[in-house]
């Protein structure tokens, strides 16, 4: 395979990306073959299977977008199952028109406040984010009562996140909206050339003029925000919001975003790695779930295809000098 | 001598801090306390901290490098579910078989009675460290970053522990749990030693919570001797200056083996002391995931820099003593339980921001970025 991808002579770059769509391939077949032999079907190859999993996939798909962003400059988020699980929850409390700029303004609010206490206070991501998402839950926690909350979702919410246009699910359209924002700001704003040079070196990226402060805040409400979007579809999807129901996508966005080749020290890595890393996550947790896989068996191959495939390409230089 | 102290003092200012608060923190709790100052509350809050200090001080080693180990809370996780296997001290002994793809596996038998238990407790430990060195493996041999790497590592324990323990269940020993999960004179008199624990001399030591002994004994007997160590020392080098550690001949893959493999070690006592404590194995994805966040928040508490070259196990274990009496107030100052956790994220994030006074004293604003 690296034989192969050498002959093409991908860049740095496009290599873990190519790897990964081929990844994705086998992962396809081998579903396939599966379910040929055990069902004589193969549903991994309707297109009506295959929008109901990007359906599914555009929560994380959405989420992993954000935390590319942040990912990028070097820094993490994990604030993110609360800050989605904070956004859906108020989005139903509040109800009516309001329901969706109460969720984006929350998860734009708290993205700010990370990118504030990262930024101008220099805690390190990891624990500041940490502690905002321990007073999310907190906040959570204290206005349902610790229970479930009986508000639902409006009928707009459940639109986006659950109807179809012209045979296409909605949810994939938001998707593909966050995406196109995404990849022009990284790939024609001002603003993508700062983030990868913040993430190279933000002391150089600071001497050549670049207010790296501002542009981390800004990486951080666009996370922050993305976490937002989320949380209105997920509560669209089911209905209503419930505790913890952020929980399942930190990991595998952080996930999605390395195995897509983003280095996860920052300042490399191209969206549409991250795209491909969310639907292969996608696809193969959907392969395992036809074939019955107990929870035990999921967690060990997920975590064993991550190590895989980062053997395959992610291996970082050696620390000589 | 004088000046020798305050160097020194100067270079462990976190760890200062963090003891001094503690101090403050649980003197204040036990003032409050309507049973204050008893061996009861104390053993009682020791069992509460055991494991978390573990974790924590599993978590260290890592950071020191200026790494990270999300796995920490599901290595655990993984040998407190075989704990609940091997611990059972069954009279009769127990035997070892799983089924692994259809397969059956045997692996002979537990032997029973003490002997047994003992060598339950070093295979689950055994275990603990295995999984550190597989994680110290995959970063130093794959070359993939400790977080990632980890991260993926601890999905595969889960899987283990969701193998092993589908739904809670499995016993410890009862002599054992009450042994470890009391004071000094119960132990002495579980395990028959000191006149059954009524020995003269022993009497002034008989309210000591066994759980506190176990953590001062792995600091000074495990942590110590490895800090002083030359792959000690490396890790602390690498921390600070990786290519600078490589150039000075050091040998930094060994370290990083070493490192990873001593966190396992810790983790695995954790979760060999949880299992006991609880006297069961349980594959919990959410305590795993909470115990690896707070042992993030001990280190960090405990004065470690997360851009790894300075700190100490030590530091992580006070860390976690303050996290653990943050929540042991809130039962005496009876804040309703709804608000508790807002209140632990609220100390987090104040305690944290703290060390943002630094970023005040530097004139030279390229400082800020290291």
């Amino acid at each position: 395979m690296s034989a192969l991808a050498g002959g093409l002579k991908l860049s740095r770059e496009d290599r873990p990306i190519a790897i990964a769509a081929l990844f994705l391939v086998a992962i396809l077949i081998a579903g396939t073959v599966y379910t040929w032999v055990r069902f004589g079907s193969a549903p991994l190859l309707s297109p009506t299977y295959l929008l109901l999993q990007l359906q599914i996939g555009a929560f994380l798909g959405i989420v992993a977008a954000g935390m590319m962003v942040v990912i990028l400059i070097s820094q993490i988020d994990l604030s993110t199952p609360w800050t989605l699980t904070a956004a859906a929850m108020m989005a139903t409390a509040v109800g009516g028109p309001w329901a969706i700029p109460i969720a984006l303004g929350i998860g734009l609010a708290v993205g700010i406040v990370n990118g504030l206490g990262i930024a101008y206070l220099r805690v390190p991501s990891m624990i500041f984010t940490l502690g905002v998402n321990a007073v999310m839950r907190g906040l959570m926690v204290a206005h349902t009562g610790g229970f479930a909350p009986q508000t639902e979702a409006t009928p707009l919410m459940r639109s986006l996140a659950a109807e179809r246009t012209f045979g296409i699910p909605n949810a994939l359209f938001v998707w593909i909206a966050v995406s196109v924002v995404i990849v022009l700001i990284l790939r024609r704003a001002p603003l993508g050339r700062y983030i990868y040079a913040i993430g190279n070196k933000e002391a150089a990226a600071y001497l050549a003029g670049v207010q790296t402060r501002v542009v981390t805040v800004i990486c951080f409400a666009i996370c922050g925000l993305t976490a937002g979007i989320a949380g209105v579809l997920l509560a669209g999807y089911s209905q209503k919001a419930y505790q913890g129901m952020g929980d399942a996508y930190l990991l595998p966005a952080i996930a999605a975003v390395v195995i897509g080749g983003t280095n996860i020290l920052g300042g490399r890595g191209r969206y549409l790695g991250t795209l491909i890393g969310v639907i292969l996550i996608v696809l193969l947790n959907s392969v395992l779930s036809i074939m019955d896989m107990p929870e035990a068996g999921r967690q060990a191959i997920y975590g064993s295809v991550i190590i895989l495939m980062l053997l395959v390409y992610g291996r970082s230089e050696r620390v000589t000098s | 001598m004088g000046s020798n102290l305050a160097i020194r003092l100067r270079q462990n200012f976190g760890l200062a801090t963090g003891i001094v608060l503690f101090c403050v923190v649980y003197l204040g709790y036990h003032l409050s306390h309507p049973k204050g100052f008893s061996s009861a509350v104390l053993v009682q809050n020791s069992n509460e901290v055991f494991t978390l200090a573990m974790v924590a001080m599993a978590q260290t080693v890592p950071v020191l490098m200026a790494g990270l180990d999300l796995s920490v809370g599901a290595l655990m996780t993984m040998v407190d579910c075989f704990a609940s296997y091997l611990m059972t001290g069954a009279a009769a002994g127990t035997p070892l078989a799983m089924d692994f793809i259809g397969i059956r596996l045997t692996f002979g038998t537990l032997p029973g009675g003490v002997p047994g238990l003992l060598l339950g407790m070093l295979i689950c430990l055994g275990i603990g460290t295995l999984g550190g060195l597989l994680n110290g493996m995959v970063v130093v041999y794959g070359r993939i970053q400790p977080i990632i790497a980890t991260l993926a590592t601890g999905a595969i324990y889960i899987g283990v522990a969701l193998h092993l323990r589908p739904q809670p269940g499995g016993k410890i020993d009862d002599d054992l749990n009450w042994a470890l999960t009391n004071s000094l004179g119960e132990f002495a008199s579980t395990v028959h030693i000191f006149d059954d624990g009524a020995a003269s001399w022993f009497a002034p030591l008989a309210w000591i919570p066994t759980p506190f002994v176990l953590l001062a004994l792995i600091a000074l007997v495990v942590w110590v001797p490895f800090r002083r160590s030359v792959a000690g020392r490396t890790i602390y080098a690498i921390g600070s200056a990786e290519g600078a550690a490589y150039m000075s001949g050091l040998a930094i893959d060994r370290a990083k083996l070493i490192a990873f493999t001593l966190g396992g070690f810790f983790a695995g006592c954790g979760g060999v002391f949880l299992a006991i404590q609880t006297s069961s194995g349980n594959a919990d994805i959410p305590q795993a995931g909470a115990y690896t966040l707070n042992s993030i928040a001990a280190v960090v508490i405990g004065g470690t820099s997360l851009l790894g070259g300075t700190g100490s196990a030590i530091g992580s274990i006070f860390g976690a003593l303050i996290l653990r009496v943050i929540s042991f107030f809130f039962r005496i100052f009876d804040i309703a339980p709804l608000l508790q956790p807002l209140f632990e994220g609220l100390i987090l994030l104040v305690a944290v921001s703290i060390s943002a006074v630094r970023v005040l004293r530097i004139k030279n604003t390229l400082e800020l970025f290291r």
